[in-house]
């Protein structure tokens, strides 16, 4: 038992930093990018997607002994758009606002190849638990990457973090680029360059 | 007119990759050639018209029609990855050198979240038919010249020196970052 206790939360612990999905595996870059202008839109995003993870990820590994190979990845891909329905009628009946905010890439949680990844390589060979636990992680990983784009693009890009402003004009004028596409692109290729940096092998002169 | 003007909205000004950042992954996973980069844009261009097409006939005559709006994401994507199953059945019978040419790309287009986006985005504006297939064919070549244009960065890339840490992934993303600036510069050219 012990054993087992020690393997869920190695598995819960990897998706943190190790399989980290957008800074080490790049999956789920569309959703990454695109909603990250804000601090407040990133955890939203965030939590839905850790939502579909660990809902997916329990139901496809209890089902994965009834679903012949062949036609897997299309149950799975349904199984996901179903949870998806799911967190943004959700997120449309109690939070309209963010709802707005996310606009039609609530939807394309369905197309994140996270979700669809860890259903595949780890769900459908795994039993329940370590599943939850591996899509739980997963998911806390995505969610916190997104927290901190969103947060640097946020307090560059309007002086506001979670929509409070505590920069006003008079002291720092907002980076405008920085809440634009571009931005996006430039913070998160940064970031990962920085962490490369970081935790380059040491001896290694970069 | 207004379809002219949605075609070359979706082609450059709100380009699917650099403006919506739908499709990344292959923009971001398959660009290193330019050659594989046209096949790949050119592949998902046809599909993507397709995907309009069938798409908007489902929702104006089926969803629509029955009330049925919240199944939308779920037959959407199963139309997305069944027509993506009958193009390559029909590709690989009829033109078996396209079918080396495109390989494995074809099946990795269902993943593709800019075929999905398409169809969403039509959805949720109200296209009418006409408007939908201009749509698609727009957003399909809006999407072949950003990974032509990034396969000839990467090409050339190759020979640079870049800081060790900024090999890989951070190098693509920063140039991606750097297109999507130079693409705003569209952004004035018509409004829609």
């Amino acid at each position: 038992m012990a054993a087992n206790k020690k393997s869920l939360s190695a598995e819960f612990v990897k998706g943190l930093w190790v399989e980290n999905p957008i800074l080490k595996l790049l999956l789920g870059m569309c959703p990454a990018l695109a909603v990250s202008n804000s601090a407040t839109n990133g955890l939203a995003m965030g939590l839905a997607t850790a939502f579909v993870l660990v809902a997916s990820n329990a139901l496809v590994s209890l089902v994965r002994r009834l679903v012949p190979a062949q036609v897997r990845i299309p149950t799975y891909i349904m199984i996901i758009a179903g949870f998806v329905t799911l967190a943004d009628l959700f997120l449309q009946a109690q939070l309209p606002v963010i709802s707005k905010a996310l606009g039609p890439y609530v939807a394309l949680i369905v197309c994140n190849c996270v979700i669809l990844g860890r259903s595949e390589f780890f769900a459908s060979k795994h039993s329940l638990l370590p599943s939850i636990a591996d899509g739980f992680g997963m998911g806390m990983g995505f969610t916190i990457v997104l927290l901190v784009l969103g947060s640097i693009r946020e307090v560059l890009g309007s002086g506001a973090i979670f929509g409070y402003v505590f920069m006003g004009e008079e002291v720092f004028v907002p980076w405008v680029v920085m809440v634009l596409p571009a931005g996006a692109f430039l913070t998160l290729g940064l970031l990962m360059g920085i962490l490369n940096y970081i935790t380059r092998p040491k001896g290694d002169s970069a | 007119m207004n379809a002219v003007l949605i075609f070359i909205s979706a082609a450059v000004i709100n380009n699917f990759v650099l403006a919506y950042f739908l499709g990344i992954c292959p923009f971001l996973g398959v660009s290193k050639k330019v050659e594989t980069s046209i096949n790949m844009g050119l592949a998902t261009t046809f599909v993507m018209t397709l995907t309009a097409v069938i798409t908007w006939l489902i929702n104006e005559y089926i969803l629509i029609k029955f009330n049925l709006p919240f199944l939308q994401y779920v037959t959407f994507i199963i139309a997305i990855a069944s027509l993506v199953q009958l193009v390559e059945m029909f590709i690989r019978k009829s033109s078996p050198s396209l079918y080396r040419s495109l390989g494995i790309f074809l099946p990795l287009i269902t993943t593709n979240c800019a075929i999905l986006g398409l169809a969403l985005f039509m959805a949720l504006r109200e296209y009418t038919f006409i408007e939908t297939v201009a749509f698609g064919v727009g957003g399909g070549i809006g999407f072949t010249i950003a990974m032509v244009l990034m396969g000839g960065i990467r090409e050339e890339l190759e020979y640079a020196d870049i800081p060790p840490a900024l090999k890989g992934a951070p190098m693509t993303l920063l140039v991606a970052g750097m297109l999507a600036l130079a693409f705003m510069g569209f952004a004035g050219m018509l409004s829609v």
